[in-house]
């Protein structure tokens, strides 16, 4: 049946597969003329559509070196394919997008060639979480696009925009909420531990863990409903019958432009910050390229580009963009983000994930 | 016309093409994915070519033992339901004109082309407190304020018969329609009412065609991934459900397929034993 489309259903899997095939078919003939060039793997769908129009064409413009983009496939099929084909000495793409959790296990084959700062203009900038470096100090991944989901609430159920997750616990929202159902896209591990436990640090251990866990039963009788198709979400917050949750921060903010009574706020413990680096394939033969176009990414102007855009928030410093308070809003905060605690989903993500499924399930 | 065994080997000829098709797509992937149940997982990569009976253990838990037995509850209330409801119906279609036996069956046919996301959605949507069913009652006074129906099983449960009801009634139409008439007949003529006749006669007449459409709905009922999901609460969710989550959100191939392959055993195992039942009690 179709089991195959109604797979990964989260939502920056789902745009990924979308679009994939008629762009990769629709590019690579009108850039064959171009001498210098690299393929470049991105999110398909959205990511990809917006890439395209707005951003590869400009970088081409500035450097002279043309780009394939190639629409990655979901989960982390697009990190096993670039590690078998690597052992074969090939890159399917040259740079690719690349999620943090498929950034670590990549670092564990050393399939990541190490990027040198010194060639990235505005390294210096960077904020510090967006450089992904291996254990032993080199580099392995630099932010591409990151993007935040926070607390989100229908205005006409919720006068009053609530300040803090806290708000999650509270009782009088029984049977209100609606949450991402798995731990390692929900993050709210992260977000009990730093509301409740002081940060994330708490989840250092196997003990903190089960704490966390343990306070994060307390949510279970508000929850309606768990999702992991977004559209099932993001239409009952529309409608009000389900009128709080975790959301994206960029959908929301543009269907409340469209005139729906939704909001998102950044609590007071922050937002949650995921987001995607840039990494290089070791089998790459054009990783001085790779390096140019990384540049280029990181440069303040492109960044305020892609925020303007794409809906993605700068891995950049505040003070050196060139985004106005609104436009800086409509994507980020300058509260203090949660981070994800992506180690525990490749060192512990077997147990996190049962824990979690009995949590929920049982 | 007598039948004659196949003494050469080009007899066996006309088999050949469903037993290729057989091989390429049923033997070659199920055999895949019974080595891959094997194989070690690699939380930090994927997986290793091993022989190994950890994923398997690691499934015979209370926690996943209960999940398995719901589902199979669930095919099977959904089974039990669709040919409760489809029989009678499928019945008192056949002695329908055949102007409205046909615009019935276009009608059926139509609801097939359907997907189950749009049939989740459309369910979600008449079940929705805002925008649902009970603002009709609402509007027409039997209730006092609009109401939620869903998540809970009963939203489930139906959004899964509705899914499968047009495919029992389409198996059944056939049968009911090939059902002598004579036996109804003398049925009546023998002082018989026709509640009676229908469940005296036409019900036991028809033990084989009911006991396959049940295994049918039964097997079709036991993948269904995307309802339990739209309509359910989390502990309505089928062991599809979390195949799909250790296949797609965890790269966890090796336990995805030792559960895929748990749940293909075991409905196999049921199927076979309804048939064992059955011709046992034929022979009786």
């Amino acid at each position: 049946m179709s089991e195959i489309l109604k797979g990964g259903i989260s939502r920056r899997t789902m745009l990924k597969a979308g679009v994939a095939a008629a762009g990769v078919l629709a590019m690579p003939a009108v850039l064959r003329a171009q001498e210098k060039s690299l393929k470049v793997g991105v999110y398909g769908g959205y990511f990809k559509k917006s890439f395209d129009n707005h951003i590869f064409p400009e970088f081409t413009k500035a450097t002279g070196i043309a780009v394939e983009s190639i629409a990655e496939p979901t989960g982390e099929a697009w990190l096993v394919q670039l590690e078998q084909a690597a052992r074969a000495g090939q890159a399917p793409a040259d740079v690719s997008m690349m999620s943090q959790v498929a950034t670590l296990k990549g670092q564990a084959t050393e399939l990541w060639t190490p990027i040198d700062i010194s060639k990235i203009k505005h390294g210096g900038d960077l904020l510090d979480r967006f450089i992904n470096k291996y254990p032993d100090g080199r580099i392995a991944g630099i932010g591409a696009v990151a993007w935040f989901i926070t607390l989100v609430t229908n205005t006409n159920v919720y006068k009053e925009a609530p300040t803090s997750w806290d708000a999650l616990w509270d009782p009088a929202n029984k049977d209100k909420l609606g949450l991402l159902a798995l731990a390692s896209n929900s993050f709210l591990l992260e977000v009990t531990a730093k509301t409740f436990m002081g940060g994330t640090n708490a989840l250092d251990t196997e003990e903190g863990l089960l704490k966390a866990f343990d306070k994060l039963a307390e949510v279970k009788p508000n929850v309606r409903l768990w999702y992991r198709d977004e559209a099932q979400f993001e239409q009952a917050l529309k409608s009000g019958e389900i009128p709080m949750g975790q959301y994206y921060h960029d959908v929301t903010g543009l269907a409340a432009a469209d005139g729906q009574p939704v909001r998102s706020t950044f609590p007071k413990e922050g937002g949650i910050q995921d987001s995607g680096n840039w990494v290089i394939s070791r089998a790459s033969k054009k990783a001085e390229e790779a390096h140019v176009f990384i540049d280029y990414m990181s440069q303040p102007s492109i960044q305020g580009l892609m925020s303007r855009k794409v809906g993605t928030a700068p891995t950049l410093k505040k003070d050196v963009l060139d985004l106005k308070p609104e436009e800086f809003a409509a994507v980020s905060s300058d509260i203090e983000p949660i981070i994800p605690r992506y180690d525990l989903y490749t060192t512990k993500a077997d147990w996190i994930n049962e824990k979690w499924t009995e949590l929920i399930v049982g | 016309m007598r039948r004659e065994a196949p003494n050469s080997l080009a007899d066996y000829g006309p088999l050949l093409y469903p037993a290729v098709m057989l091989v390429v797509f049923f033997v070659v992937p199920f055999s895949t994915m019974i080595a891959v149940s094997f194989f070690k997982r690699d939380p930090a990569g994927f997986y290793k070519t091993d022989f190994v009976l950890d994923n398997y253990a690691r499934f015979l838990t209370t926690f996943f033992g209960s999940v398995l037995g719901f589902s199979l509850m669930l095919a099977v209330l959904v089974a039990i339901c669709c040919v409760a409801i489809a029989f009678p119906f499928t019945y008192l279609l056949t002695k329908c004109s055949r102007k409205v036996q046909t615009v019935w069956l276009v009608c059926l046919l139509s609801v097939l082309s359907l997907s189950e996301v749009i049939i989740g959605f459309s369910w979600s949507t008449l079940f929705s407190r805002t925008a649902g069913v009970t603002n009709l009652l609402v509007a027409i006074g039997l209730m006092s304020e609009p109401q939620a129906l869903l998540p809970g099983f009963g939203a489930v449960l139906t959004g899964m018969v509705y899914q499968a009801l047009p495919y029992t009634i389409l198996v059944l139409y056939p049968a009911l329609v090939r059902l002598d008439p004579t036996l109804l007949e003398a049925a009546r003529t023998l002082g018989s009412s026709p509640v009676r006749a229908f469940f005296n006669v036409v019900t036991p007449a028809l033990r084989n065609t009911l006991v396959a459409t049940l295994i049918m709905v039964f097997v079709f009922a036991l993948g269904s991934y995307l309802l339990p999901q739209i309509l359910g609460r989390p502990q309505h969710w089928t062991l599809s459900v979390l195949i799909t989550d250790q296949a797609i959100y965890q790269s966890n191939m090796p336990f995805a397929a030792a559960m895929a392959v748990f749940l293909v055993l075991i409905s196999l195992a049921l199927v076979g034993l309804t048939l064992l039942v059955g011709r046992k009690e034929n022979a009786a």
